[in-house]
């Protein structure tokens, strides 16, 4: 039972940063029809990013709330703006082209961000900072929990849960939704598409970048390559949970997450990433749309 | 009701899919406070020339003017902003969206939606505000053309341009339809209406253009093209 529970918080914290990943792979998806697959290395640029402005603007230590908030919005900030400059380079031009063509430039585009990461910050692996969160840690009857991971917790629910109220409840959000749907019939509303666009690789760029600095933060060992790594599995939560469908990326983040903890706990970490896609092909199986996707047909 | 002043006007327009020259050369206009009607066979090229003017497609030569200004190059979704509406061809409705959804979304460009104009489509058209909190995706086809004109007029257009709305309806609904379309119009909207229906079109209408692969083969008052015998052969399926 104590694994089952330690296992249990440990999948949910990985669960959680797939699931922040899974999001920006979805909303692209969903909207343009373009698996980004230079997302997850958006997301490593992220961690060597946040790891330059903590140890550049706060290398004399005394680590406070606002040094930590800062780097995260800071960070945040600056992988929108290279989300945005990857839509307008890579996939703009590449609109109206064969989906191919687009997906050929969006691994292009990954392996350049990939390769820049590597000559600015070297090949060899970089350490994170142990301290932009308290080393805190409660055992509750041999459960461990980390005070990183409770933030993990804490602030992907509160994005999460802000991202499913901006899209469902708002008119900026029903306006995504629909560019989702008939960009045509979007445009006739009087719906500027390539706002909608750009703002969606604004959002997803930037939780992307939270799940980054996370991945630093929680794993401290970051590689220029890493990118692929939790690209990949985020990219199959998003398909687990039916691509392009939101509440689909978050629950199939925390599905996977939970999925690779117990298998690591109960059999070995050595086996998470086959039986990931095991649980990818059963899922695919069953349900050839993902767990949410398709709900509803649509009348033609 | 009808008064002087041009709405729109389309000049020597030329529109081409690649190599292919879907629309060679017409010209068009329509005054405010008109109906005016395109009719013409499958493929003469309605769709294009509709599409061409609220901005979805580029025209290679000619130019188009709306509200005195020029919009033969403006985006589609600026030219909404300047009074234009556009419900296109197969309706279109969003379908993972509610009817209440899609008709906010008709009101994008509106600072904030306009309590009286929902409230007026939800008066012409009874069957939405039943069906207010329902996935447009499940209404009927007829409700979905319903939907379709609804959230066309939520932004409040000076015009407003139909593609086909009686499209695959049974007589009884197409006849609601036309109602409301007529409604519309007696609230001031002008009105350019493609339709296949053409008696009803020729009915409803000030004006009609006949367009034939391409070009403008036609045009005159509603009554003269109803009267003309090679309107009535063509479009009205009368005998000789
Ligand atoms: N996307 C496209 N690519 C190539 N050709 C097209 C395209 N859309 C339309 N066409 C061609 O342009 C011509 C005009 O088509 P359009 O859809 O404007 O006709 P229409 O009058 O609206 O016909 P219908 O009554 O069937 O709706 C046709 O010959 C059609 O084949
Ligand atoms: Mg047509």
């Amino acid at each position: 039972m104590d694994i089952f529970l330690q296992q249990l918080v440990n999948g949910l914290t990985i669960g959680s940063l797939y699931a922040l990943v899974a999001l920006g792979y979805t909303m692209v998806y969903g909207v343009m029809k373009l698996i980004n697959f230079a997302h997850g290395d958006l997301v490593a640029l992220s961690a060597f990013a946040g790891l330059t402005v903590y140890t550049n603007i706060f290398a004399d230590g005394g680590t406070s709330i606002i040094a930590v908030i800062t780097v995260f919005m800071f960070t945040a900030a600056i992988i929108a703006v290279v989300g945005v400059l990857l839509e307008r380079l890579a996939y703009r031009p590449l609109r109206t082209a064969p989906r191919l063509s687009a997906v050929v430039s969006a691994l292009g585009a990954g392996l350049v961000i990939q390769n820049a990461i590597m000559l600015i910050w070297g090949p060899n692996m970089k350490i994170f900072p142990s301290d932009l969160f308290p080393s805190t840690i409660w055992d509750i009857n041999g459960v461990v929990v980390t005070f990183t991971q409770l933030m993990i917790l804490g602030i992907s629910s509160v994005l999460m849960i802000a991202l499913y109220l901006f899209i469902n409840k708002t008119k900026m959000g029903t306006a995504i939704r629909a560019v989702a749907i008939d960009q045509d019939a979007a445009k006739l509303m009087g719906i500027n598409v390539n706002k909608i666009i750009m703002i969606i690789f604004v959002i997803g760029s930037a939780l992307g970048a939270v799940a980054g600095l996370f991945i630093g933060i929680y794993y401290r060992g970051i590689t220029f390559d890493m990118g692929w790594m939790y690209g990949l599995s985020a990219f199959v939560a998003a398909i687990i949970g039916g691509i392009g469908n939101i509440p689909g990326a978050m629950f199939g983040g925390l599905m996977l997450g939970l999925f690779n903890a117990l298998i690591s706990g109960y059999i070995s970490s050595a086996w998470a990433e086959t039986f990931t896609f095991i649980l990818l092909i059963i899922v695919l199986i069953f349900r050839p749309t993902g767990i949410l996707g398709e709900k509803v047909a649509e009348k033609v | 009701m009808v008064d002087h002043e041009i709405l729109l006007e389309v000049k020597k327009l030329h529109v081409g899919y690649g190599a292919i020259k879907a629309i060679k050369g017409i010209d068009l206009f329509v005054k405010k406070g008109e109906v005016v009607t395109i009719l013409g066979a499958n493929g003469a090229g309605k769709t294009t020339t509709l599409r061409t003017i609220s901005g979805l497609l580029k025209s290679t030569e000619g130019s188009i003017l709306f509200d005195k200004g020029e919009i033969t190059n403006t985006a589609a979704h600026d030219i909404v902003s300047l009074g234009m509406s556009h419900s296109p061809e197969g309706r279109k409705v969003f379908g993972t969206l509610s009817v209440e959804e899609n008709l906010l979304m008709g009101a994008y460009t509106l600072k904030s939606h306009d309590a009286e104009t929902l409230a007026w489509i939800y008066k012409i058209l009874p069957r939405l505000k039943e069906r207010e909190k329902q996935l447009a995706g499940t209404l009927s086809g007829g409700e979905q053309q319903m939907l379709a004109i609804g959230r066309a007029i939520m932004s409040k257009p000076k015009l407003l341009i139909l593609d086909e709305p009686s499209l695959g309806l049974a007589p009884v609904l197409v006849k609601g339809i036309f109602k409301a379309i007529k409604e519309i119009s007696e609230n001031g909207v002008t009105v350019l209406i493609v339709e296949q229906n053409a008696k009803a079109a020729l009915k409803l209408a000030d004006r009609g253009y006949v367009l034939e692969l391409g070009k403008i083969t036609h045009e005159g008052s509603s009554e003269e093209l109803l009267n003309s015998k090679v309107i009535q052969e063509a479009y009205l399926g009368k005998k000789k």
